[in-house]
């Protein structure tokens, strides 16, 4: 069989490898043929390509009926029609169909100016709904503390079913039913919160439609805004700036940090803080667990379990206390930095400011939908008042700065607020996979030899591969860690661990393709892979202009320990930055 | 939906079942048809126990369940009752009679009155299309039903 091979594609002759799709084969030639239930995240495993859809159908010479050009391979000496009045109006057809019992309340919608079916009905100049087939009111709507569901506005796609069965291998949502009465849900048609969901929003990051969003906070935060007894904090993770100037017209990968800052001002926040603070202060702790750890188990301490896994990922924490609780002793007990910030900002800083806990509101901004969830948990809480007490995601804030008549791309640029806004580098790569770990070593490095890091890039944990794993020397030691981001990934190396065929002494996990920056709160990446991977980029590149770049070295994380906490792992320290974890396994 | 808690033996009925087809996720079809018949249904405690032991997400069992309608989370009556929609009996009549059996029985199809004594299904043909319009009560079959024999037949099976 030929490598290549050559076909025709409309008015071009083009030749194609044999094994892809007549859809990518279109797209190398600048023909883009719509597409909806189709979904392919190049270099991660996000792949639904059930062909049900049948938007993506072309005219193939000789074949009698439509193809869908998403799953049919290019041949040699195909001739293929992608605009045939035939092809446009079966696709017409197609559309008017799901529109058929789709509700038109797009006005209200909250995926309305971002939905492709509402995109490619505009794009095939839909003007009616010739078809008539009753709303399913059956459907259930369902509102948890991250996502939204309202299954009227299903389409089928299964893009939901596949990123949490077998991307995430979550299996918090399948396919319930046949024919009309079909339904997208939880087992037994149990409420998402009574299920397995980790709230890592990967379905809502690639639902065409308004069917799974997330929770919204923007009125919340509006109201606190202006209430005259309430400080308003807020605190934005490291991959909200990386992402945020999509929102506003700009390519992927633009970093927008100081009009970002500018704009929280402008809405009103009495102070602009940053998560990378508390990345910073995360990798403190985080770092002397491993260390802690590390040497124990060197010096044959029976009861110290390796691999320490990252405790950053609110949906992986989630993740194993369903699925692996059995393990819930091995991730470190170190907070996650949304939640060491509400607990430093609560205590450290508000009794600087002489600001009574209930009277200071402490809002996080993240590219998360779990760290909605995370606010939320118990242990946060003291006398039920959360150490943050909500989160928006960077798709809610895009809108907050809409609504506030704020020119986004005018903005003057500002800087964070002190002392909670400094951060070096090492707190700004938290935001992609690889990232926390990178943070980890260079501070590790440099505590555990005693020796200035010559060059803080560790490029061998970066990259976008699902598992990637490397070796570090410690002067002479060899530390070994590994990196997975997506759960489906996290889950080959806990069954690695649980089996004991580990080679790992520290392991980060994300849940999220990408880490943070492919997070369920993004911008929609619409199934372009690139965007994650700018995303990735810009948060180097902002690591690499910083003047600090190894979190021991930032300055008000030492005045903080001196101050406030000791030293890390302190008995403080232990009070207001760790926690632990529960058995949720619900079999 | 009945939520119940499953014996020990019930379980590990299901752990032998799942077991014989080695327990591959792909034979999830026959190991609910085998389940199913160790009770006459699936409750979610046995959708759970096989998911458990094929290792793979109750979701996915559960779906399969609701597909496929001859899978079925309410338990049979003792007298399950099924009425024949196939054309030769719904041109005469059948539906009138499955009319009938649910006005008796006050439940609707795939359901169970709640004495559990009576269970009432639908059907697609049982071959005997001679003698139209049929109805099978567990494994006997009534031929030539009319609607006002029907409160006769039902209180012959007290």
């Amino acid at each position: 069989m030929k490598n290549y091979i050559s076909l025709k594609i409309d008015r071009h002759v083009l030749s194609v490898p044999n094994n892809i799709t007549i859809l990518d084969a279109a797209k190398r030639i600048g023909i883009n043929i719509p597409t909806l239930c189709h979904l392919n995240l190049k270099d991660t495993c996000i792949k639904n390509n059930p062909a049900s859809c049948r938007v993506c159908v072309v005219e193939i010479e000789g074949r009698k009926n439509l193809a869908p050009s998403c799953s049919t391979l290019c041949t040699d000496g195909m001739i293929v029609h992608t605009s045939t009045p035939r092809v446009i109006n079966a696709r017409r057809i197609v559309l008017e169909l799901i529109l058929s019992d789709h509700p038109t309340d797009c006005l209200i919608c909250p995926k309305s100016g971002d939905c492709e079916l509402q995109d490619l009905a505009t794009r095939f100049n839909i003007r009616e709904k010739p078809f008539d087939g009753g709303e399913l009111s059956l459907r259930k709507k369902e509102i948890t503390t991250s996502i939204v569901r309202n299954m009227d506005k299903c389409i089928f796609c299964r893009r939901c079913e596949t990123v949490c069965n077998e991307v995430q291998t979550v299996g918090a949502l399948g396919s319930v039913g046949r024919g009309f009465n079909t339904t997208i849900a939880p087992a037994f048609d149990n409420k998402l919160s009574e299920s397995e969901c980790t709230y890592c929003g990967q379905c809502v990051a690639v639902c065409p439609v308004g069917a799974l969003t997330e929770r919204d906070h923007t009125n919340r935060l509006i109201e606190d805004l202006v209430d005259p007894d309430k400080t308003v904090i807020v605190q934005t993770a490291p991959a909200v700036r990386a992402a945020l100037g999509e929102e506003f017209g700009l390519a992927p990968g633009t970093l927008v940090t100081p009009k970002m800052v500018a704009s929280l001002r402008e809405l009103g926040f009495d102070k602009v803080f940053d998560t990378d603070f508390a990345a910073d202060l995360t990798i403190m702790e985080e770092g002397s667990e491993i260390l802690d750890r590390l040497h124990r188990f060197l010096a044959g301490d029976k009861n110290v379990r390796l691999p320490i896994l990252t405790s950053c990922c609110p949906a992986w924490v989630n993740f194993f206390e369903h699925q692996f609780p059995e393990m819930k002793d091995i991730p470190s007990t170190a907070r996650s930095p949304q939640q060491m910030f509400g607990s430093i900002a609560k205590t450290y800083w508000a009794e600087k400011m002489g600001i009574p806990r209930e009277k200071l509101v402490v809002v996080s901004i993240m590219p998360c939908l779990a760290k909605k969830y995370e606010c939320d948990r118990e242990e946060f809480k003291t006398n039920g008042n959360p150490d943050v007490d909500y989160s928006l995601s960077t798709r809610e804030l895009a809108r907050l700065i809409k609504q506030a008549n704020i020119d986004f791309n005018k903005l003057n640029n500002a800087e964070f607020d002190n002392p909670l806004g400094e951060s070096t580098g090492a707190g700004v790569i938290f935001g992609t996979t690889g990232g926390v770990m990178e943070a980890a070593l260079r501070s590790i490095y440099e505590i555990e030899t005693g020796l200035e890091l010559k060059d803080v890039n560790f490029n061998s944990v970066r990259g976008m591969d699902g598992v990637r794993k490397a070796s570090i020397d410690l002067n002479g030691f060899e530390l070994k860690v590994g990196i997975a981001h997506g759960l489906g990934n996290a889950r080959k190396l806990l069954e690695d661990i649980k089996y004991g065929r580990n080679e790992y002494h520290v392991i980060e996990i994300m849940a999220c393709p990408g880490g943070c920056i492919g997070g369920g709160g993004q911008p929609l990446h619409h199934g372009d892979i690139n965007v994650i991977k700018a995303r990735s980029k810009a948060l180097y590149m902002e690591d690499a202009n910083k003047a600090r770049r190894i979190s021991c070295e930032n300055p008000y994380i030492i005045k903080l320990y001196e101050e406030y906490l000791d030293k890390p792992m302190s008995k403080k320290a232990h009070t207001l930055l760790h926690t632990h974890y529960f058995n949720k396994s619900i079999n | 939906m009945i939520k119940i808690k499953l014996s020990p033996k019930v379980v590990s009925q299901i752990e032998a079942i799942c077991l014989n087809y080695k327990n591959e996720p792909g034979e999830l079809i026959n190991i609910l048809h085998d389940c199913q018949e160790l009770q006459g249904y699936l409750p979610e405690e046995v959708q759970r126990v096989i998911a458990k032991k094929l290792n793979i997400p109750v979701s996915k069992v559960y779906g399969v369940v609701t597909f496929y309608s001859f899978f079925t989370m309410t338990p049979k009556g003792r007298y399950p009752i099924s009425v024949c929609m196939g054309t030769a009996c719904y041109v005469r009549g059948s539906e009138k009679l499955l009319d009938e059996f649910k006005r008796i029985l006050d439940i609707d199809v795939g359901q169970t009155t709640k004495d559990g004594k009576f269970s009432l299904d639908c059907l697609r043909c049982v071959g005997a299309c001679g003698l139209a319009p049929v109805v099978m009560i567990g494994k006997k079959v009534y031929g030539k039903v009319q609607a006002i024999n029907i409160k006769k037949i039902l209180e012959e099976l007290e």
